[in-house]
């Protein structure tokens, strides 16, 4: 739907234009699930496991029910459900088993929060104690215990995973490409390293929270802080065995989501204690606490990659092997093991490929989707892997990039053809390359190292994602005009802060030829009003539903047209319009307004023709395909958004503290609808992806304990953790099927920013980190040359976050 | 149960209150004013930040019997008697310095207090300033933005943003 507009004719698509949300937000007003209170309203409570693997002999809620104020009290084992997103492996409660620390068994619905907390307290279970497998490579060998010693039995999603029965694999996807075997004995290098991460937080600033009503006659309405209405509507009734039409989902504003509220979470919970309660709604928000053990994180990674160079630093093959850890449930990680799998070398070419990436069931809580959808996990290992095999072959690590990546002509692992208009990762990569003033150091940075007695490190790395979803994605925007001549669109994306209808509302408004103040993007969510749309996921919103949105302008305008045709009595052929009225190209002066027509057009007699202006627009995912279970060849991207960062980083060589001087990152977006929404993404994405780099992650102890739940023993960056100076930078090759030219750039900043810094590291110190988060104790253990120490499930938890760097001055002292 | 007797923004509050509430469940549960965000229950995210005779507090971590005869501002307050925005807040709108707005009234009422406590600012100042408050979304850059803008401080070179190549 690329409409070949030069940029300075567009009037509102590319321009700065104020968010659509920012005066509700900014006063408080907007209504999030957890501001809400709904007539008659219970509060709920969770019991959850305090072991990782354990036998559930009995559950005694005697005690519970007696409570004054207690409505309702459910355990496993009235529960005959069993939800999932693509393996149905999940019960609401746990059934005679837990499967992992802080999982559900028992929950309250109460008159007050603090009644059922107390409820909650008095619930005893008898647990037998069993071994716990938390180490995703411990879980595939002969002898381990299965988390699902069921999941033969389980109905999954066919067409596009793999379960093993009798293993914990839930998936296996593979991807063939190629002879890499010889390939391999024709190279003149090969490099086999591994690469892991630790599981982490999405830590939306609004935990989840949901309230339902389940009323007796079988009609649901959940109000809930989820991103994809119509999912979780699907899976409810699914689930349920309830028909579509009774389940009414609404989303208002919701403070965050990150991939952590993209499918089902509590949601089945609350309603069946509204159902016990006789229909009352009831409410849980979710404690911070809770949000890290009792909801979904993101997946733990083992990535093992070998790679055949050539002599002139070409990879001439690559076989990769990924261990994503799914934890206890299977949610979304099986689809981040498929979608990593095709994605799986990074924005390079190679020629000759092998992936085996496996989703594996542990004891610990389960992993979901988070930004990125697997790509900042892989990236990391591919970003690292580039620079280690060019130090071993002797080539800058920006050279050996250069020679690989993905160009006009080359072929995906998947077999799918790039073209000019796919984008360019060499552009990013040189504007990268020129904003860090890659490969020496300036007269000041030089100075800086003389006085701080710091080293500086410069590295790059780059990126590609293309969205995660089934190959027939679909949605659909309305578009209604009102009395005065504004209109409002109706759409199932959300807005979870992401900036989406901002710039809906300018490409409806650019479409429209309408000023953006004349255009409404309605918030709050309601699967009983707003059309279909799949999931707000994959950065598949802006593409997607921009292009309904313009279709849904163009069925608009086409029917007030044919209103104007009427009306005025001539060919449509000879109409124009402006933000006002339509008229008559060669008699200017004989128009009728839209205001006019808005919700039908009267002749002075009275006779009304027309009606009220509707425009609907759908659309679908055009030419994708599933792919071959054996090769993992075929079709499956939407789009690819490439990219790049490129840091510069001071090291302290002897204590291995760091500061990040500058993070220059560059996308290409294919058209920039609103740049400031642009620039919020990627800053606030390249954070994102520097917490993870510098401190977030999970600690288990070795009975699968998760030690540090809490913001105190997680840390998230703070203000003081930003870059000295921070540059962002976009390219702009037209997506041929993107509304104006543009792709999605959501998950995208988060990517590559881990191996970035890593790189750096290495760079400056030789250090040769393979494990992330990089906090200062790895740092300087690599430096040491020691060896890494896990100590993600450990015996003594120790670690820290990167402490606040010192800010030295603002960047004009730096001169960079 | 205690009688406590407040002010918040400007109004004039008598309530009975439970010795063990959090005066940030009693603005939100007790008075209705859900402008004040609650991020962890625990001291740590700064997203239920709001003014207590003059100052700001975690209100997660002040008993509401604590703020009796306190007088509080909250975000609700915030916004002029016609509901226009303030300096800040526009400066905010300005910048997208707002994705989620969880984070918001908090992040407003910590900015609020550090253009008290330093008119001016500098842009270290600003990024000590806000240290106390998480916000997820936006890697802080647009809000120090903001900060720097509403006080006349932001460099021109900083004002384009976005740099196309
Ligand atoms: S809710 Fe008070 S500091 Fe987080
Ligand atoms: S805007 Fe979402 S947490 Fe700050």
């Amino acid at each position: 739907m690329y409409e070949t507009i030069p940029a300075d004719e567009l009037k509102t698509v590319g321009r700065k234009s104020p968010r659509v949300d920012a005066y509700e937000k900014l006063t408080g007003h907007a209504p999030y699930v957890s501001d809400m209170v709904v007539s008659g309203m219970l509060y709920a409570a969770v019991k959850q496991s305090p072991h990782a693997r354990a036998r559930i002999r009995s559950i005694d809620t005697s005690r519970a029910r007696e409570l004054p104020g207690v409505r309702a009290v459910v355990t496993g084992a009235e529960l005959d459900y069993r939800v999932g997103l693509y393996v149905v492996d999940k019960g609401i409660l746990a059934r005679d088993e837990v499967r992992h620390f802080g999982e559900a068994v028992a929950a309250v619905a109460a008159d007050t929060l603090m009644i059922a907390q107390q409820a909650v307290r008095l619930i005893e279970v008898d647990y037998e104690l069993l071994d716990p497998v938390l180490h995703p490579l411990k879980a595939l060998e002969k002898d381990a215990p299965l988390v699902h010693p069921r999941l033969g039995d389980y109905s999954y999603m066919e067409a596009a995973f793999t379960p093993v029965p009798g293993t914990n694999i839930a998936n296996h996807t593979k991807i063939r490409k190629g002879d890499v075997e010889k390939a391999f004995a024709e190279a003149e290098w090969i490099i086999e390293r591994q690469y892991t991460n630790p599981s982490v937080q999405h830590v939306p600033m609004e935990t989840h929270v949901a309230i339902v009503r389940w009323q007796p006659n079988d009609e649901v309405t959940i109000w809930s802080s989820a991103q994809s209405p119509f999912t979780l509507r699907n899976l409810f009734c699914t689930a349920m065995k309830l028909p579509h039409r009774n389940v009414r989902v609404i989303v208002p504003y919701v403070g965050g989501g990150f991939g952590g509220k993209a499918g089902i979470g509590i949601e089945p919970l609350v309603a069946v204690l509204s159902r016990l309660s006789g229909g009352r709604a009831v409410k849980l928000t979710a404690s911070r606490e809770q949000e890290f053990s009792l909801l979904p994180c993101r997946s733990q990674l083992t990535y093992r990659i070998k790679t055949g160079v050539s002599a002139d630093g070409r990879i001439t093959g690559q076989h990769m092997t990924m261990y994503w850890d799914s934890g206890a449930y299977a949610d979304y990680a099986v689809n981040v093991t498929r979608a990593s799998a095709y994605s799986a070398a990074g924005p390079y070419e190679i020629p000759n490929a092998w992936v085996d990436a496996y989703t594996i069931y542990t004891n610990k809580p389960f992993g979901t989707a988070y930004r990125g959808f697997g790509h900042v996990e892989f990236h990391w290992g591919i970003e690292r892997h580039m620079d280690l095999v060019a130090k071993v072959i002797g080539m800058d690590p920006v050279e050996f990039r250069r020679r690989n990546t993905l160009k006009a002509g080359c072929r995906s692992l998947t077999g799918e053809l790039i073209r000019e208009n796919t984008g360019s990762v060499d552009k990013c990569l040189d504007a990268v390359c020129a904003s860090i003033n890659y490969g020496s150091l300036t007269k000041q940075e030089k100075e800086r190292q003389k006085r701080t007695g710091m080293k500086i490190g410069k590295g790059v790395a780059c990126f590609h994602k293309a969205p995660a979803m089934p190959p027939f994605t679909a949605t659909a925007v309305i578009l209604k005009m009102n009395e005065d001549g504004t209109v409002t669109a109706n759409l199932a994306l959300t807005d979870y802060g992401q900036g989406s209808y901002t710039a809906i509302g300018q490409i409806i408004a650019e479409r429209l030829g309408f000023a953006v103040e004349k255009v409404k993007v309605a918030f709050d969510c309601d699967t009983d009003r707003e059309p279909y749309d799949w999931q707000t996921v994959a950065s598949k919103g802006l593409i997607l539903s921009g292009n309904a949105a313009i279709l849904a302008a163009e069925d608009l305008l086409a029917r007030a047209y044919d209103v104007a045709s009427q009306a005025l009595r001539c060919n449509q052929i000879d109409l124009a319009h402006d933000g006002e009225k339509i008229y008559v190209k060669h008699h200017p002066e004989s128009a009728v307004t839209f205001r006019q027509m808005a919700v039908g057009f009267a002749y002075p007699n009275g006779n009304g023709i027309g009606g009220p202006l509707i425009g609907v627009g759908r659309y679908i995912a055009q030419g994708l395909s599933h792919l071959d279970k054996a090769t993992g060849q075929g079709n499956p991207a939407l789009d690819w958004t490439y990219g790049a960062h490129g840091m510069i980083v001071e090291v302290n060589e002897k204590t291995g503290e760091y500061n990040i001087l500058k993070v220059g990152s560059a996308f290409d977006v294919g058209k920039v609808v609103n740049p400031d929404s642009v620039r919020g993404q990627a800053i606030g994405g390249m954070m994102q992806g520097l917490g993870t780099a510098v401190c977030e992650g999970y600690i288990y102890d070795e009975a699968g304990h998760l030690l540090n739940p809490s913001f105190t023993d997680n840390k998230i960056p703070t203000s003081v953790d930003m870059p000295l100076e921070i540059e962002c930078m976009v390219v702009e090759t037209a997506q041929i099927d993107g509304p104006y030219g543009a792709r999605g750039v959501g998950e995208h900043p988060m990517i590559g920013v881990a191996a970035a810094l890593g790189n750096c590291l290495q760079q400056a110190t030789e250090a040769e980190i393979t494990h992330m988060p990089m906090r200062f104790e790895d740092v300087w253990r690599a430096i040491q040359k020691r060896e890494p120490v896990d100590n993600w499930i450990t015996k003594s938890p120790y670690g820290s976050c990167k402490s606040s760097p010192q800010v030295q001055g603002h960047h004009p002292e730096l001169g960079c | 149960m205690r009688k406590i007797r407040l002010r918040i923004n400007g109004d004039l509050y008598e309530r009975d209150v439970r010795e063990s509430k959090t005066l940030l469940h009693f603005l939100r549960e007790d008075v209705g004013l859900t402008g004040t965000k609650e991020g962890c229950g625990a001291g740590e995210c700064g997203a239920c930040t709001v003014f207590m005779n003059g100052e700001t507090v975690n209100s997660c971590l002040v008993l509401a019997v604590e703020a009796d005869g306190a007088d509080l501002q909250t975000i609700e307050g915030e916004t002029a008697e016609d509901g226009s925005l303030s300096a800040v807040q526009q400066a905010f709108a300005r910048h997208h310095a707002v994705q989620c707005g969880f984070c918001t009234p908090g992040m407003i009422m910590t900015v609020k207090d550090l253009l008290q406590r330093k008119p001016k600012p500098t842009r270290e100042e600003v990024i000590h300033g806000i240290e106390s408050n998480f916000c997820r979304c936006t890697g802080y850059q647009q809000i120090v933005e903001a900060v720097l803008d509403v006080t006349g401080q932001l460099p021109d070179s900083e004002k384009e943003g976005l740099k196309y190549v």
